[in-house]
């Protein structure tokens, strides 16, 4: 059966890919097409919240092509992690789309949808019994952090989704999965090398990110018993062992390791070559086993409720006394919200960042130059829901705050009217553990439907 | 006296995950690999960054002429008081260091 060929359209639906290239790709028989469909690259409030970061219209155009280029190749079509955090709901919401396009597209289906999302009861009985191990760095885990989580899901790995494969299913929509689980399941049911089919994975996970032209998207990667192939479908689009290799450090903590579901990868004798000036081919790659089968939790939980203002300050007085400034305002403005609104500091925070001076580095920042101007970002978040009731209160002292007492009023710039924009829930990622299972399904469902 | 940036090809910084933060540093060739790896202590990289060295992982790859340095954020991606995201900007600390 091999080699076996992975078409990876792009390293996220909704990013957008090369039709052509697509095309392409499609002419050169696929055993399988991979598509990731998220991460938490963004940040917590995707899986916080359980919703998509990119939009549903933009979603569905590139999921109606890749539903096309399936059909017309007759293999099945991944999309791992739904709606970027991989939820049971982000699933069902990927299977709403893909039901409105089959009949758009008069295309009858088999799905397969792999459900991932964790019961906090179950999440507690597996820390009862020390079946969860925290990596490091790791967050406090107890049953209150538990249950304050608002969703919890575990990373399936390549066994969940060969399972899916097993059912014959057309399409298959996972919940939260590894990026490279997607890509390696198929070559390793098939008897590829297995350390080069999570290497190859990998190193497609991000679509063409690993070629000379990342956003033309779509790669194809062929896997056989001694190393994989890479080699991007865009005419555009050169691999060399360079942007290969290089792709190995990208976003990888440690760039000869990699830890997957059941064991690690390792690149650290593989060697990368070029066949051809678009093709790489790659050998050397070895897996190694653990001896219990563990999967990755990611959760997170409401960190508060938020508002944030923005003034702008030209006066050059206090543009250089940008920090006392902030510094005397806040002190004033904290006896204020106790005295006027009954709220202790503890209640909430208070922070004002300076964009134009050291608004992205912090204390880091070592070259403060001088601006001739400087926002101020005024940032409350509260445990309950009065950080709009904060802001409206300390509206009038941005705006007029002076620095000593024996001055005129002063009047600064507020660029926006309301001045404050409320940002609603904000979130916290809340685990960096593991889950030992006994069976890799025992975290995960798997539900059919027919379309 | 020149800037690492001005030095090296390329240095990138990125989040690896939510609880890691990791900077590549392409040197380009060989001569400038060597020289980087004997000169840039990672005394000087953990004061940069306001880390303890303990916490500095350091990843010296021939084969690439990279100098990777990964380590756990102190401030979880996605916190309150979390500046930048993706990590990304940290980089040109590295670039305007002296060299």
């Amino acid at each position: 059966m091999i080699p076996i060929k992975v078409l990876v359209p792009s390293g996220v639906l909704g990013l957008g890919f090369d039709l052509e290239a697509l095309k392409h790709g499609i002419k050169n028989n696929p055993d399988i097409i991979s598509i990731d469909g998220g991460s938490t690259d963004s940040g917590p409030f995707s899986l916080g919240s359980g919703t998509s970061k990119y939009s549903r219209s933009a979603i569905k155009a590139e999921w109606k092509s890749l539903m096309i280029a399936r059909e017309k190749a007759n293999v099945p079509l991944v999309i791992g992690s739904c709606g970027t955090c991989g939820t049971n709901g982000m699933v069902d919401w990927m299977e709403n789309i893909t039901i409105e396009l089959a009949e758009e597209l008069d295309q009858h289906l088999k799905i397969a949808k792999l459900y991932c999302d964790q019961e906090k009861n179950y999440i507690k009985e597996s820390y009862k019994l020390n079946k969860i191990l925290s990596l490091n760095p790791a967050p406090k885990l107890n049953n209150t952090v538990i249950d304050e989580m608002t969703n919890i899901v575990a990373l399936a790995g390549a066994e969940q989704i060969q399972e899916c494969i097993n059912t014959g299913a057309d399409i298959i929509l996972a919940g939260r999965t590894t990026d490279t689980a997607i890509i390696s399941a198929l070559p390793l049911m098939k008897g590829a090398n297995p350390g080069s089919s999570w290497h190859g994975a990998k190193i497609a996970e991000c679509g063409a990110l690993c070629s000379t032209n990342p956003t033309s998207g779509v790669v194809m990667v062929e896997f056989d018993k001694a190393g994989f192939t890479v080699e991007p479908m865009s005419k555009n689009a050169f691999c060399t062992s360079e942007t290969v290799a290089a792709h190995m450090l990208y976003e990888n903590a440690d760039p000869y390791i990699l830890h997957e579901p059941g064991g690690y990868m390792d690149v650290t004798y593989s060697n990368y070559y070029n066949i051809d000036k678009k093709k790489v081919r790659v050998e050397g790659a070895t897996w190694n086993s653990s001896k219990n089968y563990c999967v990755k939790l990611e959760g997170a939980r409401v960190s508060g409720y938020q508002t944030s203002l923005l003034v702008l300050l030209r006066d050059n007085n206090y543009v250089k006394n940008i920090k006392k400034w902030t510094d005397k305002l806040s002190k004033f403005l904290k006896k204020e919200i106790n005295k006027r609104m009954d709220i202790a500091s503890s209640e909430y925070s208070l922070e004002f960042r300076h964009i134009g001076l050291n608004s992205i580095l912090g204390e880091l920042e070592k070259n403060l130059g001088n601006p001739v101007e400087v926002g101020v970002l005024c940032l409350i978040t509260s445990k309950y829901k009065i950080s709009t009731e904060i802001a409206k209160l300390i509206n009038p002292f941005l705006l007029h705050f002076p620095l000593s007492s024996y001055e005129e009023l002063p009047t600064f710039a507020f660029p926006f009217s309301p001045v404050h924009s409320d940002r609603g829930c904000v979130y916290e990622f809340t685990m960096n553990h593991i889950l030992e299972l006994d069976d890799p399904m025992d975290a995960f469902q798997i539900k059919i439907s027919e379309i | 006296m020149s800037t690492l940036g001005e030095k090296v090809k390329k240095i990138r910084s990125k989040n690896a995950g939510p609880f890691w933060i990791t900077i590549d540093v392409f040197c380009g060739d060989k001569k400038v690999y060597k020289d980087v790896c004997n000169k840039l202590k990672n005394s000087k990289i953990s004061s940069l960054l306001m880390i303890s060295e303990q916490d500095l992982k350091r990843f010296e790859i021939e084969n690439l002429n990279v100098i990777k340095f990964s380590f756990p954020r102190k401030i979880i991606q996605g916190d309150i008081l979390d500046r930048d995201m993706h990590g990304a900007q940290l980089a040109i600390l590295l670039s305007e260091m002296k060299f």
